[in-house]
This record gives structure tokens, sequence and C-alpha cells, in this order.
């Protein structure tokens, strides 16, 4: 393959058909037969809900599993992939939704990582950095290519992702939620790259759970459910509410709670003065009362996550901090979890759960020492899964699972479990619904709601203004480290809160 | 262009095991790896010599191990939580030279000899947490490697001991050395002290890890330290905490080292961090952290001596190729480990 020849020449996108493609991991069958076909040159929309078999599919398209049978065939020719690299030899790039970067290189180093120009001997440096620059420019991430990928936050980890697609020249670009930790406008961005590359040729499989993404963008959808295909359709032909039936194979309710009221008289349980990170948050004050539900909206890297890594002792800060009128100072999570604070992270692998240890070990973590007497009693942690098992709704073959057998949706439930375990007074939850199907989400809607009802003071940090609408009593938009503007539940819109966030609105805080 | 027909199931409410769902058996296999491979060998040393099966022997074995047997236990603890204590070897010559100072000095002070033994002891036991806990603040308040840290120290303790020692050893009085002799080579009920306190110190270790709220934090911490955190656990408490319980095994260790030859010199201990970190990995911990049992463990330092104990009693292979042998073992162990890591 001389896919170096690059940009002057045309490149036609590939065509894909998959033909009674079967995946067995050991005895149990993820997929039963799928087959379909991809016309060159289209955006495709595939969805399903989390373990609908999605990402193992697309897995086996960017070379990552083999299948067990069946045929995949690229422009009608049969191919069987060993690994990715031949997968992209072909010109399919499958960008994860965990990413697959490198934290101690740089930006540049990973976008050639594998693919390293050179001269002679010698590694090409100025020629991959410039490049580098160019297709981050593309993706519209403003960071010096030489930056070292653990400088990152999560967001811009993910237009790392796409930009190296983008280097290797890709014919058929997989993308596994890539919005699911984008802001509004990033997100419009990446939509506009996406048009450009249709416009190339390029075949565009779009993953995610944001239905009124894929109605944006696509031409098509295919869904799968189960490990089977279930229907596909032109996207102007159905609605979002149509997709989601197919989906979940049962009509959607309504995906929000009710708003419970939020006594006015009761006095806040957590407050916060003046309080500054230096570098992403300047002399912020906000209050939260027991049954009340804050959303904090803005951009990525406007400075929300960075806000409560300094209220919980992670990063250095300075400010006032109360908790039901007295004051305190966190040094660690774990000083925030002894005064009833508790923070579940937008990280769920990398900060929110032990993906190797079992669904109980997670679950108790964080309030162990309830169950020391004064050796630990395995029992008592087991009763207290059952009941989070049912009280969470979290779906489990076996108690005894390690968390990374779950479902993304179920892994999700189980973090959350984790965190209100301790039975907070305030919980901070930042993204909760990441990565998440409709079907979770609605769940995690409505235990939210449920804990607010019950008196928990909740901060909802949320990417999908959707989210905020519909679930918080009031809305702070942050913006460069400054809250922009507060939003009451009456008020709440998208285009309000979207103007906020990017400083549009002509509205005085 | 098809009509979507949204089909009625409610097979979503099924199970769906992942890759990850069914490893729990070749885990278990691999867990008993150690031990199938203990038994293996004593099968060959029997078969080679008829002389290994022995109660003898194998009480001989068991005490030989018990040294780093016990600082392996620690060291089980520090390598789980994801850090190293390179210096173990040095901090017990260290030990046992201050002890027997100490001890000498009691004697001749006190008048009391057992009462300086038993000051002697304790002092083991402190001065080897007081080291562990100086790795631990270098490590977590320092924010030092541990690699760096104990590799410092590595030096200095020894350094020391050479210092005090005056190049030569540092002995313990003939009478005080009598009393404390016993520690070593005496027996309850048929069994060398030694091994009754490489068994106690190793039920201990195993109850810690595996059944307190400390022993499970020093497995999330080397599982996912990030995750350890921000779940509220104390993570530099805990990891302080590592470091001073093998100083304290060190410090156990050096105490039943102490009566065997009775004296401390530049070449005590020499080499023992290897030994100890060697039985850990043999026993199926993985150097990274997270995983890992103090069984498998106990099991993986005394293959390490029987190793050893099978090439003195047979001359198939030369004495003097030990190290290599066990080399080799080591090497064959991380091999056959290598699948569940990937």
């Amino acid at each position: 393959m001389t896919s170096q020849a690059g940009e002057s020449r045309v490149t036609p996108g590939l065509a894909v058909s998959f033909e009674n493609v079967v995946k067995d991991f050991g005895t149990v069958r993820v997929l039963h037969g799928i087959s379909f076909d991809l016309e060159p040159g289209k955006v495709y929309g595939l969805l399903g809900e989390n373990g609908a078999g999605k990402s193992t599919l697309m897995k086996i398209l960017g070379g990552y599993q083999p299948q067990t049978s069946g045929v995949l065939r690229i422009n009608g020719r049969p191919v069987s992939f060993s690994s990715s690299r031949d997968a992209e030899a072909e010109g399919v790039v499958l960008i994860h939704q965990e990413f697959n970067l490198a934290d101690d290189l740089s930006i540049s180093d990973n976008i050639f990582l594998g693919h390293e120009k050179k001269r002679g001997f010698l590694l090409d440096n100025a020629a991959m950095h410039a490049e580098a620059g160019r297709v981050l420019r593309k993706v519209g991430l403003t960071v010096d290519p030489a930056v070292k990928i653990s400088r990152l936050i999560v967001a811009e980890k993910q237009l790392v992702e796409i930009a190296k697609a983008l280097a290797r020249n890709a014919r058929l670009l997989i993308m596994d939620e890539p919005t699911a930790t984008l802001t509004p406008s990033e997100t419009s961005r990446l939509f506009r790259l996406i048009e450009e590359m249709r416009a190339d040729g390029v075949t565009i499989i779009y993953i995610s759970h944001k239905l009124d993404e894929v109605e944006r963008i696509t031409d098509e959808v295919i869904v799968l459910r189960d490990g089977r295909f279930v229907g596909r359709s032109q996207t102007r032909d159905i609605t979002r509410r149509q997709m989601a039936n197919m989906m979940i194979g049962r009509e959607v309710t309504d995906l929000f709670p009710e708003r419970a009221p939020v006594p006015q008289e009761t006095a806040p349980i957590f407050r916060v003065t003046d309080f500054t990170v230096p570098g992403w948050a300047e002399k912020l004050s906000f209050e939260v009362r027991p049954g009340e539900i804050l959303g904090f909206a803005g951009l990525v890297g406007a400075g929300r996550t960075e806000l409560f890594e300094g209220i919980l002792g992670l990063r250095k800060a300075s400010g006032k901090v109360e908790i039901a009128g007295k004051p305190v100072v966190f040094r660690s999570p774990r000083a925030a979890a002894d005064h009833g604070l508790t923070y579940l992270s937008e990280d769920r692998k990398g900060k929110g759960l032990h993906i190797d240890f079992t669904l109980r070990e997670n679950l108790t973590l964080m309030a162990l020492k309830r169950y020391v007497r004064p050796l630990l009693d395995p029992a008592a942690e087991q009763r207290a899964l059952e009941e989070a098992v049912k009280e969470y709704g979290i779906r489990t073959g076996s108690l005894r699972n390690k968390a990374s057998a779950l479902s993304g949706g179920n892994q999700q439930k189980l973090a959350l479990a984790k965190v209100l375990h301790p039975e907070p007074k305030v919980v901070v939850l930042d993204e909760p619904t990441r990565g998440v199907d409709i079907g979770a989400k609605r769940d995690i809607y409505f235990l939210i709601a449920r804990l607010a009802a019950q008196g928990l003071a909740v901060i909802v940090i949320s990417s999908e203004l959707l989210e905020l609408i519909g679930l918080a009593h009031r809305v702070v938009v942050m913006r460069a480290g400054r809250f922009s503007a507060e939003v009451d539940g009456a008020h709440l819109t998208e285009q309000d809160l979207i103007a906020h966030a990017t400083g549009t609105a002509n509205v005085d805080a | 262009m098809s009509t979507p027909e949204p089909s009625r199931s409610d097979a979503n409410e099924a199970v769906r095991p992942r890759e990850t769902g069914h490893a729990s058996w070749q885990e278990r296999i691999q867990s008993y790896g150690p031990l199938a491979g203990l038994i293996l060998l004593c099968l060959v040393g029997t078969w080679l010599n008829s002389d290994f099966a022995t109660p003898d022997n194998l009480l001989n074995v068991l005490t030989r191990t018990a040294f780093i047997g016990i600082i392996a236990v620690g060291m089980c603890f520090v390598i789980i939580s994801g850090g190293i204590d390179l210096s173990v070897g040095s901090m017990a010559a260290l030990i046992a030279g201050c002890v027997i100072m100490l001890i000498n000095w009691a004697g001749a002070a006190i008048g009391s000899p057992l009462l300086a033994v038993l000051l002697g002891a304790a002092a083991a036991i402190l001065l080897g947490a007081f080291l562990g806990m100086i790795h631990g603040l270098l490590i977590t308040r320092g924010r030092i490697e541990p690699f760096i840290v104990t590799l410092g120290t590595l030096g200095i303790y020894r350094a020391y001991l050479t210092y005090f020692s005056g190049g030569g050893a540092i002995t313990l009085d003939n009478a005080l050395a009598d009393l404390y002799a016993p520690v070593y080579y005496g027996y309850f009920l048929g069994i060398p002290i030694p091994v009754w306190v490489f068994l106690c110190v190793a039920v201990a270790g195993g109850v810690i890890l595996n059944r307190t709220a400390f022993g499970r934090y020093v497995q999330a911490i080397g599982s996912n330290e990030q995750v350890a955190r921000y779940a509220a656990v104390d993570v530099d408490g805990v990891k302080l905490k590592t470091y001073a319980l093998l100083g304290a095994c060190v410090g156990v260790a050096t105490l039943l080292y102490v009566p065997r030859l009775g004296s401390a010199s530049p070449t005590t201990g020499l080499l023992w961090e290897l030994e100890a970190i060697a039985a850990v990995i043999v026993g199926g911990t993985a150097l990274k952290g997270g995983a890992g049992s103090i069984a498998g463990t106990v099991i993986g330092a005394i293959l390490l001596s029987v190793i050893s104990n099978i090439l003195n009693l047979t001359s198939i292979i030369s004495v003097y190729l030990n190290a290599a042998v066990q080399g080799f073992v080591i090497i064959a162990v991380a091999l056959l480990q290598r699948s569940r890591r990937t």
C-alpha cells in the first residue's frame, strides 16, 4: 500500500460488507451472524444499547479481533486482518472509545506512533511536528504538538485520537462515541470535519448514544440489538423516538423524571465562597441545598472538573468551603468523604472503578470502615452488593464478576453505587452518563432525582445540556474559570446555555 | 430503504458476559502454579537423593527459608501496593549490627542478659519499622520513586554498618550469645523456632492482606492508584504503612539471624533484597502491583531454597550454579505468567 502518496490523490471511500459475521467469546456468542453492506462515501450511524455488539463488530472491522466465522469484504474483496495495522494499511481506522494514547509521549509522537516519518535512520521530528500541527488545527485543538498527552484533559485526548486518524489517511473511519467528552462547539467543529471527509469520499461509521447527533450528521442508521442486526433506515425517514424504540425493543417513555420542588427554607448544606484554583477557577462562589440538583454547564476546559478537584484537595487551591455551616478544608478525597462529600470522576476507568476488582470490592471501597469488625466481613459486603445490584439496577451475570465483565452502563451504575455507599450529604457527579446507553441513562436520571428527593444535595457536571435542562433545579454556566451565568430551572433552554457557555449571550450574569 | 420494525423482546435483560468474564478458571490454575512447581521440585529431589525427603532435611530447608520468607511477606505488601524496596539486605545488616551493639552494651550496663536480649529484640523491630517509615515518608511526602529512595538507602545502611564495624565484624558477647542461641537453634514441639516465627508472620500477613481494610487498600492502590485516591483511600498513609511493615519484618528476620552467627559484618544480608523480591515474583505477584498472595510468596520463598538444597545434595549441577538455576526458574515463572498480563 502506498498510502503515503497522500493528499493530492483522490482517495475513494471503502465499501464494506459483513456476511453472516459471528463472534464467540469462549462459550458465549456475542454476534449472531450479522450481515449488512455499507456504500462508500456515506456517513452511517451504528446504533444499539451497550452490549448490543457494536463495539465488537467494529473491532473486527478495525482488525483488533478476528471474527469466529463469517466473511468481511472490503470493496468486494474478502479480507482478514490480523492486526489494526493490517486494517490501517487498507485505510480502515478505528477511533476507540477508550483511548489508545501513550501518556508520556507528546501529541506528535502519538499521532505518528508506528508510522514515524524518517530521514535516513533518524526521526524527522520537524516534519512530524508540522504535520501534527496541521491535523490538530483541522480538529480544532490549539495545543502545541510537543505537549505530552498526560497534560491533556479527556476531551483534548479525544480530539488527538481523531487527529491521529486524519494523519493516517483513513478511507473508512469508525468513531465510537467521539463526542462523549466534547462540548457543543467542539462537537460542531467535529461535524464540519465529518462533512468535509464525506465530501472527500471517506466512508464514516459513527457510533453514538446521542440520537440528536445521529439525526444531524448521518445519511443512514443501522441498528443492532443483542448481537443481531435489527434494521436500517435512511436517517431522514425516521424519528429519534423510532431510533430509540428500535435500539431498546420497546417504547421509551419520558427520559426525565418530574422535578421535585426544593424546600426553600432549608439552609445550604454545601457552600463554597471565593474559591480559586490557579489557572482554572477564579474566585467562585456557589451553594447547594439538601434536595437540590445543581448543574454545572460549560465548555471543556472551562474549569468545572478542576474546580472540584481543587475542592477535594487534589489541586492547589484557596477559598472557603463549608459543609452544614461548618468551615472545612479538604486535603484529600478522604477528608472530603469523612465530611460527607463524595465525587464521581468523569474518567470511569482511570479514576472511577478498579476494573480488575470484583463488584463487591469496588462497591465497599469508600465505606470499608463499615465492614471492619475488626476483620473485614465479606459476607456483609456481599449482602450490601446484593442490595445495591437491586437498588441501582446493575445487570451482571454473576455477583462474583469483576467490574470489567460489566457493560459500560452497568459499570457506571456500579460507580454511582460506590460513591453513594458512604451515604454522603453532598455528591458531585462528573459526567454521570458519559458513554452510557439510553436505557441506563434514564435509570441514572431517575436515581439522581430519587436521591435528591430523599434530601441529598447533588451537583451534576455535564456537557450534555439536555441532561442538565431535564434534571437540574439550577444550572451555573462556567466559562474560562468564571461563572458566566446562573439559570434556574424554569428558564433553562439549550440556546441560552450554549450562549452563556460560549460567551455570545448579551445578558449580564 | 427498509422500514424499521421495532421487534419486541426482553432480550436486553439477558446477561452479557464479556471476554473477561470467564478468565477466572485460568487465573485459578495459575494461582496453583507455584505450588505445583514446588511439589514437582520436591518429587525430583526425592528421586535424586533419598536424603531429601527426610524430616531433618525438610526442617533445615524451612529454617533457612525463614529469614528470606519473613522479609518476602513484608515485601509482598510493598510490591502489591506498586512499590519496591531494594534496601532490605542492607537494612538487615545495619539492624543486626545495631542490635548486637545494643545487647552488648545493655548486657554490661543492666546486668541482666535476658533483659538485654529482650531489649535488643524490641529495638530490632522498632528500628526496622522506623527505617521503613523513613522510606515511606521520602516516597509519599518527598514524591521520590521507591526504586531510587531504596537504592539510596541500600548504600547508606551498608556503609554505616561497615563504619560501625570498622570494616570487620560486630560480634555478640559469648555469654549473651549462648542465651540468645535457642532463638535460632531451638525447637518447639519438634519444629525449629524460626519456622514457627515464619509461620506466624505468614499467617498474620495473609490475614492482614485479605481480611483487613488496610489489605484491601494495599491492593486497591496497586491496582490503580488514581482510582484509590478518588475513592477516598488515604494513599500516602497506606503506602507509608507498607514500608513500615516491611521494615518490621526485616527486624524480625534479623532477630532470627543474629543468633545464627552471633555477628554482623559488611557481607551480612548481601543480596537478600533480590531473593525476597524473587520469592514474591515466583509466588505469582505481579511486579507492577495490584494482585498477589502471601501463600504464593511463602511457596516462592520455599521453592527457591529447595532448589539450592537439591543442588547441595546432588552433584548433577554444580553448587556454584545455584544462583543461575534460581535465575532460570524466575524467568521461567515470568514466562508462564505472561498470558494473564496481556
